[in-house]
């Protein structure tokens, strides 16, 4: 499992690192979404890989906490997600204004002259 | 120790405040100004009664570590608010660079887009926030609460280059909070704690093995609060994203530069202080490389510079990188008294970039380009019609450039640190300890000197080639300013003469922060020792 899990994070940032330094702005948002699904797992991952352990412990008595998953990444992850996901969002609205004032999808509002 | 609700106030003020103003429709300008300055009062006022708090009496050793346990867990697990002497200072910096502001704002420039208010009462919310919090993910939130603000804020007006401006300033903000992510959970996954205070603790305590990854999450979290603080070479879209933004929002970003820095400076001082063993002085050679690095940068920018906007954003830079090469220095062991200057000095240089920042646009008015731009945007919106006039104070002609140009020539003594003013003050408060200290080559500290003394020379010939142009060589007709405009920088100009006047009392609050920070168990124990409101298990 660790290795799938390393895996795909590494293949999703390589991807988003690669997007993100392209010159179209679509490009752009896809690899910082693509980055930010990668830095979730990521933080996931920080919390120990476990297989189907509830993050959540019953009442009372003592516990073995070894059983359980870590509760705080993945309130971290949840988080995070809502976090990248509205500045995502702000992110695409200033593409869209850039687009529509600059008249090009270029990142520096104008083609680059070959 | 003490534990009050003034604690929550920093926060809580600017976003009822700013929540407020959002029922408000846009033309209701009146109301909006009265909330958004009755907010930023307020704020001063509850900043200034946390920092006398702060100080504390004899038998805490001058240290007052008060916290605010959001909902009322026990320290390591819950967040909680922690204000000491660092984050009462800022809080108070912030709050005294927020009031001219909000003031300059309201003559004029908050009718060209919307909800400008609300937008700078957020971003007040989240600047206090990364002050005032003492957990390293909470950082986090507030740290992209201001960031949402500051895109909008950015955006204020708009225009193209500030769109392009703007673009880029997000793409970056985004990349370098998802580095800040990756640090945050590396630092997670090795201690199991996020709480700084905590965490200043269980540093030194670190397994061998454990620390190159307890390293490599601190670096990339550095990174990401090096990207704010504008470090070279992270610092390429700060001059462009400065010079975009309006006015009053370019002043008030001169602090977001200093958020990143007082970061850096809180998380390396608790966790890689003398303290920390194996880990201490963790990242002290490339705060120093690259400080001194930002400050050439800087130096250059400020003279190919054409403009006044992108000047002063260079000055910035060189405001930032001074202040990151000093707490390298300090890092590395150079003891407390340089850190006390450099606090000095991070005060003066924001102050005196922000008022120049405000200077900016009054001054390059009679070139028509700005204030017809604001006629031609005030049309547009249609918005014009149910105001009463503005406030026009028939300010004589030569009363005009004469007061423009005095805050000017203020605003250049303080950033070339020439005498009489703050900025002067700071750099021998910074450098006479730094030359001082044992420890180091002593040709790094020359180096360091030489720098900044070249850095203000190249202040000083900016500044002065601007000035001559803007003051000597024009040809009549001359700018028409409000004194609504103005006042908000001779208030600030006020300030910087203030420091000066009360720099031995000033000086010794920054010195008495330094010896704290120096001290990460002041503050590790002060948050430890929070009792909760409730105690053991009075929840259901």
């Amino acid at each position: 499992m660790e290795i799938v899990l390393s895996l795909a994070i590494g293949i999703l940032a390589a991807s988003g690192i690669w997007l993100l330094l392209r010159p179209r702005t679509f490009q752009v948002i896809v690899g910082l979404c693509l980055l930010s699904y990668s830095v979730n797992l990521f933080i996931f991952a920080m919390g120990r890989l476990t297989l189907a352990q509830p993050p959540i412990m019953p009442k009372g008595g003592f516990i073995d906490p070894a059983l359980y998953a870590d509760p705080l990444p993945q309130a971290l992850v949840l988080t995070a997600i809502v976090i990248s996901f509205a500045t995502t969002a702000l992110f695409l609205v200033v593409m869209m204004a850039s687009r529509g004032v600059t008249g090009t999808d270029h990142v520096d509002g104008k083609e680059s002259e070959e | 120790m003490s534990a009050h609700h003034l604690i929550v106030a920093p926060i809580l003020i600017p976003f009822v405040a700013g929540a407020l103003m959002l029922l408000y429709d846009d033309r209701q300008r009146k109301a909006k100004v009265a909330i958004s300055v009755g907010s930023t009062v307020a704020l001063l006022l509850v900043a200034a009664e946390l920092l006398v708090g702060s100080k504390g009496n004899a038998a805490s050793g001058g240290n007052d570590i008060g916290f605010y346990l959001l909902g009322d867990w026990a320290v390591p697990f819950g967040i909680a608010l922690v204000i000491d002497r660092l984050s009462a200072l800022m809080l108070l910096l912030t709050a005294l660079l927020a009031i001219p502001t909000v003031l300059y704002a309201s003559a004029g420039w908050h009718r060209q887009g919307k909800h400008f208010h609300s937008l700078f009462q957020f971003l007040l919310m989240g600047l206090n926030g990364a002050f005032l919090t003492g957990d390293l993910f909470n950082l986090f939130v507030f740290f992209e609460v201001l960031l949402a603000a500051s895109y909008g804020l950015l955006l204020h007006g708009s225009g193209q280059l500030r769109i392009r401006a703007g673009l880029h300033y997000i793409a970056i903000n985004l990349a370098a909070s998802l580095l800040f992510l990756i640090g945050v959970s590396l630092i997670y996954g090795v201690t199991g704690t996020l709480n700084m205070a905590h965490l200043a603790r269980i540093v030194p305590t670190l397994a061998e093995a454990d620390l190159p990854i307890l390293h490599t999450g601190a670096a990339l979290l550095g990174i990401a609060f090096l990207v704010k603080a504008g470090i070279w070479p992270l610092s390429f879209w700060l001059p462009t994203a400065y010079m975009a933004g309006a006015a009053p929002v370019a002043a008030m970003f001169a602090i977001m530069t200093k958020v990143g820095v007082y970061v850096i400076l809180r998380v390396s001082m608790l966790l890689f202080g003398p303290a920390a063993a194996a880990s201490a002085g963790f990242g002290s050679g490339v705060l120093i490389a690259g400080g001194m690095a930002t400050v050439a940068f800087g130096l250059l920018g400020v003279l190919a510079s054409q403009g006044l906007g992108r000047m002063t954003a260079n000055m910035v830079l060189i405001s930032s990188g001074t202040v990151l090469g000093v707490v390298g220095f300090a890092l590395a062991g150079g003891g407390p008294e340089m850190l006390g200057g450099a606090l000095y000095y991070l005060v003066s240089s924001t102050l005196a970039t922000g008022a120049l920042f405000l200077l900016i646009e009054p001054m390059s008015r009679e070139e028509g380009g700005i204030a017809a731009m604001l006629a031609l945007t005030a049309d547009a919106y249609g918005l014009d019609e149910a105001e009463e006039d503005e406030p026009e104070v028939g300010l004589a002609i030569p009363g005009t450039l004469t007061v423009l140009g005095l805050s000017f020539g203020a605003c250049v003594l303080a950033l070339a640190g020439l005498p009489p003013l703050s900025g002067f003050i700071g750099k021998i408060a910074m450098l006479a300890p730094l030359l001082a200290a044992p420890g180091f080559d002593p040709l790094l500290g020359w180096a360091f000197l030489s720098l900044l003394f070249l850095a203000g020379f190249a202040t000083l010939i900016g500044l002065v080639r601007i000035g001559i142009q803007t003051f000597w060589a024009t040809d009549g007709s001359v700018p028409k300013v409000l004194a609504l405009e103005i006042a908000p920088v001779l208030g600030l100009i006020a300030l910087l003469v203030t420091l000066t006047v009360r720099a031995e009392d000033t000086l010794r609050y920054m010195q008495a922060t330094a010896r704290a920070l120096h001290e990460p168990a002041i503050y590790a124990d002060g948050v430890f020792a929070a009792p909760r409101v409730t105690e053991g298990s009075a929840a259901p």
